[in-house]
C-alpha cells in the first residue's frame, strides 16, 4: 500500500512536469494551430538563466521568480520581433520557424554555457516527509504542490478574468474577436509568454532531478506532446490529466510489470496512448465541434 | 451631420476589386439600409467601413479618417460589428458572449448597468446566461449579436443580414428592437438586408448596391413608395 502510494506520488511528480510542458504546448497549439518544438528548448535556456543568477549569489527566492518573469517578457518579445511575420503563413512555416527556433536556443546555451552537465539547486528540502508510515519525497511533493498550484492560477485566469477570456476568444475566434477589439496579435503574443513562463517553471522543477544541459528537456518535451495529445490537443484540462496519467502511468509500469523493464517503458506508454486514440481520436478532453442538432 | 462616411471607397480580395468606388453617408442618429442581391457587395462594405477588407478611398467616422485601420481599432472607436455569420463564440457561455461585447469598456459598473438594459430588450437571456452559446436557436445567437454588440456601447452598429434564415416573426420582433434602441438609445444603425421591405420599412436612408457600386440612394420612403424603381432595384 505504501510503496504504491509513493509510486503514485512520485510519478505524479514526473507527470505535473509533462503537464505544464503539455499545457505550454496546447497554449500555443490553441492559438497557432502547431506545436511550438522549441518549447522545450525555450524553458531549458529559462533554466540556465536561473543558474546563472545562483552562481551570482542571488537567493533562489529571487533568482527562479526574476527567470519566469524574464522568460515570459522574452517569449512576448520573441512573437512579436520573429513569430509575428510568419503568423498567418501556412502552418508548415510556422513549424520549420519553431524548429529554427530549437536549434538556435539549444546552440546558444551550448555556446553560452557549454555541454558540460551541471548539478542544478533544489529550492525544497533534501529530508523525505513521513505521513503514517510512508515516507514521500519533499523534492516530489515540491514540484507537485508549485505545478498545482500554477496551472490552478492558470485556470482561473483562463475562467474568471477578462484578458483571459479573451486570450480564449482570440485563439478560437479571432475574426470575430477582432469586432469586439481584442487585439488578436497582442493576445497570441501574451499565449507565447504564458507558455514559456510555464515551461521555465518546468524547467526550474526538474532540472535539479535529470541535470542541466543543453539536452535536458529534449526527452521531456517528447512526453509532454504525448501528454497533450492523449489528453486532447486543444485541451488545457486535458494537458494537465494527460500529464499526470503519463507520469503515474509510466512510474507504474515500471514499478509493477518488471518484465516490461525500463527499456520498453516509454514503448509501452504510447502504444497505450495510441490505442486510446484510435477510440478517442480527438483525445480525452479534445474539443468535438459543437452542433446544435 | 454625417456620423460615419465613405468616399470613393474601393475595396478588394486578393487581386480583384469586389467595390469600385461606394459614397456614402450615414447621418447621426439615423437608420440606413444596404440592399442589393447575392453578391452585390453588402457584406463587403460593411468590412470595408470597419477594416475587415483591404481598400483605397475614405472613410470618415466623426470627420475622423479611418480607412486602413484593424477592426480592432475601429471597434474601440465606438463601431460594432455583427457580421455574417453573427459571430457567435458559440462554445463560450452566453454570459462570457456578452463580457466579450464589454472588452473594450473597463469599468465593470458600466458594463454592469449596460447588462441590465439590454435584459429589459432580451428577458430570455437571464435563463440562457451559462449555456453555450453555439446552442442557441438562430433567431437567439441573432439577438444575442445584437445584444453583444450594444454592450460595447457603441455610437453606430453595422449588422450584416440579421435576418437571415429566421421566421419573419423573429424578424420582426428583432427589428422592433433595433428600432427602439435606435429611438430611445440614439444608436446609429447600418443594416445589410435581403429583405428589402422589411429593411425599407426600418430604414431612414436606403442604398442600393449592384455589383460593387451604388445604384440608387435616397429616403427609404421613396424607394418603397415608387413600385418602378421598386421593380427595377430591388424586384418586387
Ligand atoms: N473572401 C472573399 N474572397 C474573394 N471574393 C469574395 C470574398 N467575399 C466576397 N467575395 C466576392 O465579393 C463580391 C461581393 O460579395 P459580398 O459578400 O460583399 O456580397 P453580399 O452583397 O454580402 O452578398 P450576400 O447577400 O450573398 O451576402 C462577390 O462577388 C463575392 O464573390
Ligand atoms: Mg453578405
Amino acid at each position: 500500500m505504501n510503496e504504491l502510494a509513493q509510486q503514485i506520488v512520485s510519478g505524479l511528480a514526473t507527470g505535473s512536469i509533462y503537464a505544464s510542458m503539455a499545457l505550454a504546448l496546447v497554449l500555443i497549439y490553441r492559438s497557432m494551430g502547431v506545436i511550438n518544438f522549441a518549447q522545450g528548448e525555450m524553458a531549458m535556456f529559462s533554466t540556465y538563466l536561473a543558474w546563472q543568477f545562483a552562481q551570482q549569489g542571488m537567493p533562489l527566492w529571487i533568482a527562479f521568480p526574476l527567470t519566469i518573469a524574464i522568460a515570459f517578457a522574452g517569449a512576448v518579445a520573441l512573437e512579436r520581433v520573429v513569430v509575428r511575420p510568419v503568423e498567418r503563413a501556412a502552418p508548415l512555416t510556422v513549424v520549420i520557424l519553431c524548429l529554427g527556433l530549437l536549434i538556435t536556443f539549444n546552440g546558444l546555451a551550448g555556446w553560452i554555457w557549454g555541454y558540460t552537465v551541471r548539478t542544478f539547486p533544489s529550492p525544497f528540502p533534501t529530508t523525505p516527509l513521513h505521513i503514517g508510515s510512508a515516507a514521500f519525497s519533499s523534492q516530489d511533493l515540491g514540484i507537485i504542490a508549485v505545478s498545482l498550484l500554477s496551472l490552478g492560477a492558470i485556470s482561473l485566469f483562463f475562467g474568471k478574468t477578462k484578458l483571459g477570456l479573451a486570450m480564449r476568444a482570440a485563439a478560437l475566434y479571432p475574426e470575430s474577436s477582432r469586432v469586439l477589439g481584442v487585439r488578436v496579435g497582442w493576445m497570441l503574443a501574451l499565449g507565447w509568454g504564458m507558455a514559456a513562463a510555464v515551461g521555465a517553471l518546468s524547467g526550474l522543477m526538474v532540472a535539479p532531478v535529470v541535470l542541466l544541459e543543453p539536452n535536458m528537456m529534449q526527452g521531456i518535451l517528447v512526453y509532454a506532446f504525448a501528454a497533450a495529445v492523449l489528453g486532447g490537443i486543444d485541451s488545457p484540462v486535458g494537458a494537465v490529466v494527460g500529464g499526470l496519467a503519463l507520469g503515474v502511468g509510466l512510474n507504474l509500469i515500471g514499478a509493477y510489470v518488471p518484465v516490461i523493464g525500463t527499456d520498453l517503458q516509454l514503448t509501452t506508454a504510447f502504444g497505450i496512448i495510441i490505442v486510446i486514440l484510435l477510440f478517442r481520436p480527438a483525445g480525452l478532453f479534445g474539443r468535438r465541434t459543437m452542433r446544435r442538432v | 451631420m454625417a456620423l460615419l462616411e465613405a468616399r470613393k471607397l474601393y475595396a478588394r480580395y486578393g487581386e480583384s476589386d469586389v467595390l469600385h468606388g461606394i459614397d456614402l453617408e450615414v447621418a447621426q442618429g439615423s437608420i440606413v439600409a444596404l440592399l442589393g442581391a447575392n453578391g452585390s457587395g453588402k457584406t463587403t462594405t460593411l468590412r470595408a467601413l470597419t477594416g475587415g477588407v483591404r481598400t483605397s478611398g475614405n472613410v470618415l467616422f466623426d470627420d475622423r479618417e479611418i480607412a486602413g485601420l484593424p477592426p480592432e481599432a475601429v471597434a474601440r472607436l465606438g463601431i460594432a460589428h455583427v457580421p455574417e455569420g453573427r459571430g457567435t463564440l458559440g462554445s463560450f457561455t452566453v454570459r462570457e458572449n456578452l463580457s466579450m461585447g464589454a472588452y473594450t469598456i473597463k469599468d465593470g459598473k458600466r458594463s454592469k448597468a449596460r447588462y441590465e438594459k439590454l435584459v429589459g430588450y432580451f428577458p430570455w437571456l437571464v435563463d440562457r446566461r451559462e449555456q453555450p452559446a453555439g446552442l442557441l436557436s438562430g433567431g437567439e445567437q441573432q439577438m444575442l449579436a445584437i445584444a453583444r454588440a450594444l454592450m460595447m456601447e457603441p455610437r453606430v452598429i453595422l449588422l450584416d443580414e440579421p435576418s437571415l434564415g429566421l421566421a419573419p416573426i423573429i424578424v420582426k420582433r428583432i427589428f422592433e428592437i433595433l428600432r427602439t434602441i435606435n429611438r430611445e438609445d440614439g444608436v446609429t444603425i447600418v443594416i445589410a438586408e435581403q429583405d428589402a421591405a422589411a429593411a425599407l420599412a426600418l430604414a431612414d436612408t436606403a442604398y442600393v448596391l449592384e455589383v460593387g457600386r451604388v445604384a440608387i440612394s435616397g429616403p427609404s420612403a421613396d424607394l418603397a413608395g415608387n413600385e418602378q424603381l421598386r421593380k427595377s432595384y430591388l424586384g418586387y
